[in-house]
């Protein structure tokens, strides 16, 4: 193998037969270059959508306020319902697979908020603790709001970046005092989630204090909440369970889906999922079938080429090449050309997923598109070692055949 | 340097069985220039191939320079090819993606003498031919006397025992066999054993000895006196 010659030998007759290597070549580069193009892409389908779920925890439910579709118990149709403290107390104490839940109360209003004479208009919401964690919020500097907070009725805020950018600059917020719709408001934190900028614009206070000083009732305009591991049909329960509890407590058709929107992340999480498997699946077919191309491809011009060189065979047997160097050559040749043929391939491949990540803008259904490097590699290799064995069958049988029935084989 | 005994040799061809040497017996000596003749199907190429070791045979007894040639293995006889026999061919057989020079070399590369030095030897030999000039030039670039004066050498380089050619003029003109028979002579004038196969009669004259086959068996073998010969 480490023959000098024998490699200075291959190489020549590979560059003194450029259109048969050129052949060969191609339906390897080719396989290997749909390849990564299929699995990079199919990763980019996936990492769009998994991006789209990157706001929020996969395994949570949320309860939206809505208004009764229909006339219930002699009570109107067009009812506002409003999920309450009630609720979400019941929640807390009857739902055994619940991991974590917060109330969210939006203070709808031109709220100004200001600092040291900088003032800005942001949203408020108030909350519970667990809040940041339902929403992935990443901490920035500081706390979110506490137990504590909650229980002592505290003016306390936690405040997303562009807030903070706009009130603070550079300086750091944490434990100044920011005025509220006039009332000051103690910061505990800064948090930030992922370049949304609306959520990037909350000022979020505890939901005890909040609906003690500005809603003076005990509604609230969403729950939500994450629960553990629970399967899709746990989690259909689950809804069912929570709908059916909140038209008792509201009044309210059980099956009435608009007096609260209950959204089902889980479900729809877990959809995508399956959506994903199958789309898994299917590259994985193509893929698949095009390697089985790529092989047949390569199988087929071996054969070709084998049968092509028989006179050569026969020639150079005549003039004292052993069987095994004919089988050698073939082989070596063999490897030469797929092996360059599929770092070709693998590089273009590699190369145009590059391109397409960068010329196109990064949206919900197509990022990063990118391949597992190990994959390609495999699929290379896979080929190449099928080029031998394809090319092995006809150059055994190169190797055994007369010389002098190759010389007449004209 | 070459003993036939009883030598049988039959093809078959699905059912059929073609017996193609019926029990030839024949002795060449070392530095003999042998024509063997014959009509197609006479069975000549195949005496050629057997006594070439490119082909086996059925029954009797081949002794190449003292070595009883049977039952070889594919490998050995690629030795011995290579290292005893070089073969001239109708069709000269050169390979066609290498230059003239490369195929004089090629032989060596089975003997694993490098690149270098294998090049500068068929350089020699080509220059022996008279083609130094064209060493470069692909075999489609060379007219047929060209060709088979390249396969001359090729078939020369490794210094062999024995040259075999079969019908090494078939394919030329008068005037270009002549010279290729000159060629052989001068060759065989160095005292390698050379046996051609020819069909021709005025190729034939030119050696010492003709061997006249017919229908598998020898029908006559005699010492040609009046060689002709134009070196």
């Amino acid at each position: 193998m480490l023959d000098l010659d024998k490699w200075q030998e291959i190489l020549h007759t590979i560059k003194q037969n450029k259109l048969r290597t050129f052949l060969t070549g191609f339906s390897v580069a080719w396989g290997i270059f749909m390849l990564i193009i299929l699995l990079g892409s199919g990763n980019g389908l996936k990492n769009g959508v998994e991006h789209q779920f990157r706001d929020e925890a996969t395994n949570s439910i949320f309860i939206y306020n809505g208004r009764t579709s229909d006339i219930y118990r002699g009570l109107n149709k067009g009812r506002r319902i409003y999920p309450d403290n009630g609720d979400y107390d019941w929640i807390v104490n009857n739902l055994s697979q619940l991991e974590k839940i917060s109330s969210s109360y939006s203070i709808y209003g031109d709220n100004q908020i200001s600092y040291n004479g900088e003032y800005g208009d942001f949203n408020i919401t108030a909350v519970h603790p667990s809040y940041h964690e339902i929403e992935n919020l990443t901490p920035v500097d500081g706390r979110f709001i506490n137990q504590n907070d909650l229980r002592e009725n505290r003016k306390t805020a936690a405040i997303g970046l562009t807030v903070k950018e706009t009130l603070f600059r550079e300086a750091s917020p944490i434990g100044k005092h920011i005025k509220i719709n006039g009332i000051t408001f103690k910061v505990t934190g800064v948090f930030d989630a992922d370049n949304n900028d609306r959520e990037n614009r909350e000022v979020y206070v505890p939901i005890t204090t909040a609906q003690t000083l500005f809603s003076r009732n005990d509604d609230v305009h969403s729950l939500r909440l994450t629960t553990k591991e629970v399967t899709v049909e746990e989690s259909k329960g689950l809804v069912n369970t929570l709908r059916s509890k909140l038209s008792q407590r509201h009044s309210f058709a059980p099956d009435d889906e608009r007096a609260v929107y209950i959204s089902n992340h889980i479900e729809q999480y877990t959809q995508f999922l399956n959506v994903f498997k199958a789309i898994d699946l299917f590259i994985w077919i193509i893929g698949i079938g095009t390697i089985i191309a790529g092989i047949v491809g390569v199988s087929n011009i071996m054969i070709i080429v084998v049968k092509e060189r028989t006179l050569e065979f026969g020639i150079r047997k005549a003039i004292g090449a052993t069987p095994s160097s004919i089988i050698g050559l073939i082989i070596l040749e063999s490897i030469v050309i797929t092996t360059f043929a599929g770092y070709i391939g693998l590089v273009l491949g590699v190369g145009v997923l590059g391109l397409l990540s960068n010329v196109m803008p990064a949206n919900d259904f197509f990022m990063n598109p990118q391949v597992n490097l190990v994959i390609a590699g495999s699929a290379t290799l896979l080929l190449i070692i099928s080029g031998i064995i394809a090319g092995m069958v006809p150059a055994r049988k190169a190797a055994k055949i007369k010389p002098i029935v190759a010389l007449r084989d004209e | 340097m070459i003993t036939l005994k009883k030598l049988h040799k039959s093809y078959t061809a699905g059912k059929n069985s073609l017996h193609v040497l019926k029990g030839i017996d024949l002795k060449i000596e070392r530095g003999e220039l042998v024509s063997i003749m014959g009509s197609s199907g006479s069975g000549k190429s195949t005496l050629l191939n057997v006594i070439g070791i490119l082909d086996g045979y059925d029954e009797g007894q081949y002794t190449l320079d003292g070595q009883l040639i049977t039952n070889l293995s594919e490998k050995k006889a690629a030795i011995l090819r290579n290292n005893m026999i070089g073969f001239v061919f109708q069709s000269f057989n050169l390979i066609p993606f290498k230059n003239a020079m490369e195929n004089v070399a090629l032989p060596l590369y089975y003997q694993k003498v490098s690149r270098k030095k294998r090049n500068r030897i068929a350089m020699e030999y080509l220059d022996k031919m008279g083609l130094k000039e064209w060493a470069e030039h692909m075999p489609n670039e060379l007219s047929g006397g060209q060709k088979q004066r390249v396969a001359i050498a090729r078939a020369l380089i490794n210094q062999p025992r024995v040259i075999l050619a079969d019908e090494p003029t078939g394919a030329l003109d008068t005037q270009t066999s002549y010279e290729v028979m000159d060629v052989l002579q001068a060759v065989n004038k160095t005292g390698i054993t050379v046996v051609i196969v020819t069909h021709e009669k005025d190729i034939s004259e030119r050696t010492n000895r003709i061997i006249r086959l017919k229908d598998g068996n020898i029908e006559n073998n005699f010492i040609n006196s009046k060689i002709k010969s134009y070196a």
